[in-house]
């Protein structure tokens, strides 16, 4: 059994932040920290470290999957993997969200606050319970907009949480996808170097180095 | 020490999550400047703990040394 660290429970921060948005929309702003951490410790040479340690979310669903059984256990299909599909999704995330700060563009030059909460991009929660006024409209509709895409999220990995294995939303979250491509960008070339490429195999020490 | 006869071998679809890392008992995995995971044959017992946990399923239990050679799945 590995000792535990303090990472190792971020997975309440997680929690914290879905039941702090569900209280006060408001709270939704705190998510860009899981947007910007993961993207600023890859530019800057850590990696996937964010991934392989700090991620709340993997903690959570591993925890819901693994610890409470809460998952079918069975290898996901082969397309979730594959290039296409992640890059593919990523773009149709980034799509989305640049989608959520242009309505948030819209409500800073005047058009109306839209209080609801889209999940799956798709259904339109009305949310209208949310206490925004000591903010200014295009704060509270980032808010919104923020946390529709933060459930969304959340849905998703639960599915494939309970379909596959635990950690499938790992496989193509955009978040994991995009600082893999950060670090093929700035270190591509030093792993080829070390041994191997992403392209080809990459399961033995005899090339690496090590 | 007798060395297992098969080793995890990670396939070129790996997504980095560090999901093998944290099962493996032996610390022969590595994630490699967050592009993929790497096994240290030397300490890889095949296990094959990490090859249940991998959520993209890339990894395989490979005959020890075959690696460079013609794969061998077990």
């Amino acid at each position: 059994m590995k000792k535990k660290k303090w990472y190792n429970y971020l997975w309440i921060a997680e929690l914290l932040y879905l039941i702090l948005g569900l209280t006060n929309i408001l709270f939704a702003w705190l998510g860009m920290l899981f947007f910007t951490i993961p993207l600023l410790i890859a530019i800057f040479g850590g990696g996937k470290a964010y991934c392989n340690r700090y991620c709340g979310k993997g903690q959570l669903i591993g925890i819901l999957g693994t610890k409470l059984k809460l998952s079918r256990n069975a290898p996901p299909p082969k397309f979730l993997r594959s290039n296409w599909f992640r890059y593919g999704f990523l773009t149709f995330f980034m799509i989305m969200f640049f989608l959520m700060l242009y309505s948030t563009y819209n409500v800073f030059a005047g058009a109306p606050l839209q209080e609801a909460v889209t999940l799956l991009w798709v259904f339109k929660l009305p949310w209208q319970w949310a206490e925004v006024s000591m903010v200014a409209p295009w704060f509270a509709q980032f808010a919104f907009g923020f946390f529709g895409i933060m459930l969304t999220s959340t849905i998703l990995e639960l599915i494939t949480m309970v379909l596959f294995r635990p950690k499938s939303w790992c496989v193509y979250c955009p978040m994991g996808t995009m600082t893999q491509g950060i670090c093929k960008l700035r270190h591509g070339k030093e792993l080829k170097a070390y041994g191997r490429t992403s392209q080809n195999d990459c399961g033995t020490s005899e090339t690496s180095g090590q | 020490m007798n060395k297992s006869p098969n080793i995890a071998h990670i396939g070129s679809e790996c997504v980095a999550c560090g999901c093998c890392v944290l099962v493996c008992p032996k610390d022969a995995i590595h994630i490699a400047f967050g592009i993929t995971a790497q096994v240290d044959e030397e300490k890889c017992v095949g296990c094959k703990k990490c090859s249940k946990e991998c959520p993209a399923d890339v990894i395989t239990m490979m005959k020890r040394g075959m690696h460079s050679e013609k794969k061998e799945m077990v």
